[in-house]
């Protein structure tokens, strides 16, 4: 392994460099994938601006779109990696920001490498997006904490070994102030994790029962008494994925609407013309937002237009899939299968138009309602007051439910 | 990296040009100027715009030795935008964007010396609503070097010195200069009080032809793509004093014994209105680098069709964006907001004019499903 002394300057040609050494240690080709991934943890390149020996080098993160386009350049890029999303997007920087030096050590890798799956246990059928109104138990007894309560809408349950998890351990203080923060072990005796049938007929997420769960406090992130806090950094990291490489126009699925409209003249309306060119445009200037935001955040100037980007990309997601239903007419009428099953991930692509359709509907509930981004954008970007809130000094307990 | 992706974000040179433009802006031609202006007899400000041009702004993408700046049109977009943040009436789209662009197409370097200094104001005699891939005008004749016919609509013309007229002839269409003195200029009653139009005749006037044939088609063509392009960087600055006129409003104006931007209609409505314009900023960039390039190279077709493509998309998103923040600003002001007295109505007259200017946005969607393969019904 290459190793440059601590605090020698890291730009993108020393990058590069670093790249090029492991790839060349690693051949990518021969590899195998988790090998590769883990060899590639171990050289801090999986994602530089993390400390060393923990995937990254301590360098700025605007840094990691060149180390990722350099390993696509010379023809690495990871795979099946849908159902990591969670333990990547969330868990990771969670875990980062408040884990202590025995967590990271533990939990990093393998959730880099993809040998070990994660969840996230924030929603309950009585808190979804006033996730601090959550009532699952967690009470001290002695080094362990023993849960009880139920999540629901919980993706990847089913294939997790992990869960990031947030309890109640105080009911008798306001809600935000009563919360702490676990890594729960999906393996545990008393979780039970059982599937919840989505509307696209199959069942991506589910019910999870916890039940006299025995977590020990070696496994709790952040102090206690402080899950809000902590459950802040993991929602903040839960938006879209900025890339390292442009993407290209007719990128997403108005490419599916644009195909069907080039290819199949007798379906052509002047009326759906029109409805396709609008979100032709609107498609556009939703991949030129995100192209300027990856410019910005390249440059190091993170602007708070990514708070808008999964607002923006679910509407146009679910206005696409509807248009396309129209345009096929008769075959709109069609759905692939309704079949109860587990899907590997969700890829739109492969799937019918009835699905895209359905699926999208999902995309302005999941990682927070539409409704609550328009809140966070008036209120944080631009600055307008906050709701007359009712909740803020009433003990947890005392809350109607 | 490939070459061709578009610079999105605004550099440093850019941003200090936008600074010392909006200082002048705000210092000479603040909102209560701008009304008391559109109310006297003369509402192009050609003082304001002698000291903009003093700092360059009349001249941005004309090279050095054609007696301009040398920067290019992403440059002339960002003064664009704030010209639109404060609805100046000055003639940058009749002079400096459309009737320089014309002349720098058609090759007529030595006749844009005059614009690029601000010494003079030029208009491009075409009707203001005319889209860019409008059929080449006959509304002039053009025989023995003179000129007959009228145009409607022409911008910043009633400022005009020197008119460049597209004309058709016996020899085909050309593209012509004329002084102004040689014409019948009318000014007309316009929606947008801050930017005049007028009616342009010419009963024989002396014309000198700088381009003719498919060379003059092609120079109109480009002018009105850049036009379209740069319009949006306006319509950009329009939205941008909505939004940010409205929020502050909100902030402070109180009812129900609490500031109205607390109640949640009223904050969606902003945030919504924040995501469409952050959209269009990148929709503005996009255009304003894709018609620089076209500019630096004209050889390039490739760089010229995305000039296109991105002019209409930019027409298309933008001008909606632009509306609907004008009329937000006006319904969330409430009665203030329908006064005279406030300046929202300068902002939504504007917006609603530049909506139509160039072309609408459904004309170019139309465009656009020429330009990217998505044609109309009935055709296959
Ligand atoms: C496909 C999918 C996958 C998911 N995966 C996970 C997961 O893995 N882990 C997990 O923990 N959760 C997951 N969720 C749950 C998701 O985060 C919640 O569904 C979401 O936060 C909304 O909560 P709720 O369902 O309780 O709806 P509610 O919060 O009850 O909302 C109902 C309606 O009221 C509106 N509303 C609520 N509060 C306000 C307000 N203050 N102002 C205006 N309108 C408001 C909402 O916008 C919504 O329209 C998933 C959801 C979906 C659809």
């Amino acid at each position: 392994m290459t190793t440059a002394p601590a605090g020698a300057s890291l730009d993108a040609p020393a990058l590069r460099r670093r790249v090029a050494a492991l790839v060349e240690t690693h051949d990518p080709a021969t590899t195998d994938q988790r090998e590769f991934l883990a060899a590639r943890f171990d050289a801090g390149l999986a994602w530089v601006h993390f400390p060393e020996g923990e995937g990254g080098l301590g360098a700025p993160r605007a840094l990691q779109a060149v180390v990722d386009q350099e390993f696509e350049r010379l023809g690495f890029v990871p795979t099946g990696r849908e159902g990591l999303v969670i333990g990547l997007g969330m868990a990771a920087p969670t875990i980062l920001a408040f884990g202590t030096p025995e967590q990271r050590a533990r939990y990093l890798k393998p959730l880099y490498t993809g040998e070990e799956v994660w969840c996230q246990l924030f929603s309950e059928p009585g808190a979804g997006s006033d996730l601090a109104a959550l009532g699952t138990r967690a009470v001290r007894d002695g080094d362990t904490w023993v849960v009880n309560g139920q999540k629901v809408w919980t993706s990847l349950a089913h294939r997790a070994d992990f869960a990031i998890l947030v309890t109640r351990t105080d009911p008798d203080v306001p809600k935000h102030k009563g919360m702490t923060y676990f890594v729960c072990d999906m393996s545990a005796e008393g979780v039970d994790v059982r599937p919840l049938r989505q509307l696209t007929g199959e069942a991506e997420f589910n019910e999870v029962y916890l039940t006299d769960v025995r977590i020990p406090d070696s496994q709790r992130l952040g102090a206690e008494g402080e899950g809000w806090r902590v459950a802040q950094t993991t929602l903040m990291n839960e938006r879209v994925a900025i890339g390292g490489h442009p993407e290209p126009r007719e990128g997403g699925l108005i490419a599916v609407a644009a195909h069907i409209w080039r290819t199949r003249p007798e379906l052509r309306t002047p009326g759906l013309h029109d409805a396709l060119l609008r979100l032709w445009v609107e498609a556009e200037a939703a991949r030129l937002t995100k192209e300027r935001l990856r410019q910005q955040l390249a440059v190091g100037q993170p602007g708070p237009e990514g708070s808008a980007a999964k607002f923006a990309f679910s509407r146009l997601n679910q206005e696409i899939s509807g248009l396309e239903l129209e345009l096929l007419g008769e075959e709109g009428l069609l759905y692939d299968d309704w079949t109860f099953r587990r899907p590997e991930g969700v890829s739109l692509a492969a799937r019918s138009p009835g699905f895209h359709y359905l699926r999208s509907k999902g995309n302005s509930i999941e990682g927070g309602t539409s409704e609550i981004l328009r809140n966070i954008i008036a209120e944080r970007v631009l600055g307008l007051p906050g709701e007359i809130r009712v909740d803020k000094d009433v003990a947890w307990k005392d809350l109607p439910k | 990296m490939s070459e061709k992706r578009l610079d999105l974000l605004y550099t440093e040179v850019e941003q200090e040009l936008r600074a010392s433009v909006r200082s002048l802006l705000e210092d000479k031609s603040p909102p209560s100027a701008v009304l008391a202006r559109v109310e006297g007899d003369q509402v192009t400000d050609t003082a304001l715009w002698k000291e903009l041009a003093g700092i360059g702004v009349a001249g941005l993408p004309v090279p050095e030795e054609l007696g301009g700046a040398g920067a290019s049109l992403r440059e002339s977009a960002v003064v664009a935008e704030e010209l639109g943040r404060s609805v100046a009436p000055v003639p940058f789209l009749g002079s400096a964007v459309l009737a320089t662009a014309a002349l720098l197409e058609a090759g007529a370097g030595d006749d844009v010396a005059a614009l690029a200094s601000g010494e003079a104001v030029g208009a491009l005699a075409v009707p203001l609503a005319t889209p860019p891939g409008a059929a080449f005008p006959e509304a002039v004749r053009a025989e023995d070097g003179a000129l007959s016919g009228t145009v409607t609509g022409v911008v910043d013309a009633v400022a005009a010195d020197v008119l460049v007229v597209p004309a058709a002839g016996p020899e085909g269409p050309g593209l012509y200069v004329v002084e102004a003195a040689a014409a019948r200029v009318t000014p007309v009653v316009t929606l947008d009080l801050t930017r005049p139009l007028a009616e342009v005749a010419f009963d024989g006037s002396a014309a000198r032809r700088v381009a003719s044939g498919a060379a003059a088609q092609e120079a109109l063509r480009r002018a009105l793509v850049t036009g379209a392009a740069l319009l949006s960087a306006e319509q950009l600055g329009v939205a941008e004093w909505a939004l940010d006129t409205t929020v502050a409003y909100a902030k402070t104006r109180h009812q129900f014994g609490r500031p109205i931007g607390s109640f949640q209609a009223v904050k969606h409505r902003l945030a919504d209105l924040w995501v469409a314009i952050s959209q269009a900023r990148a929709v503005v960039r996009s255009a304003a680098s894709a018609a620089a390039t076209a500019r630096q190279d004209p050889g390039d077709a490739e760089a010229a069709r995305e000039a296109e493509v991105n002019a209409a998309l930019a027409q298309a998103f933008v001008s909606g964006v632009a509306v609907k923040a004008a009329e937000e600003a006006v319904q969330l002001h409430g009665g203030i907001g329908f006064t005279w007295e406030h300046p929202a109505h300068l902002f939504l007259k504007r917006a609603k004019s530049d909506s139509i200017a160039l072309g609408t946005a459904d004309r170019h969607r139309l465009a656009l499903g020429r330009l990217v393969d998505l044609p109309a019904a009935g055709s296959d």
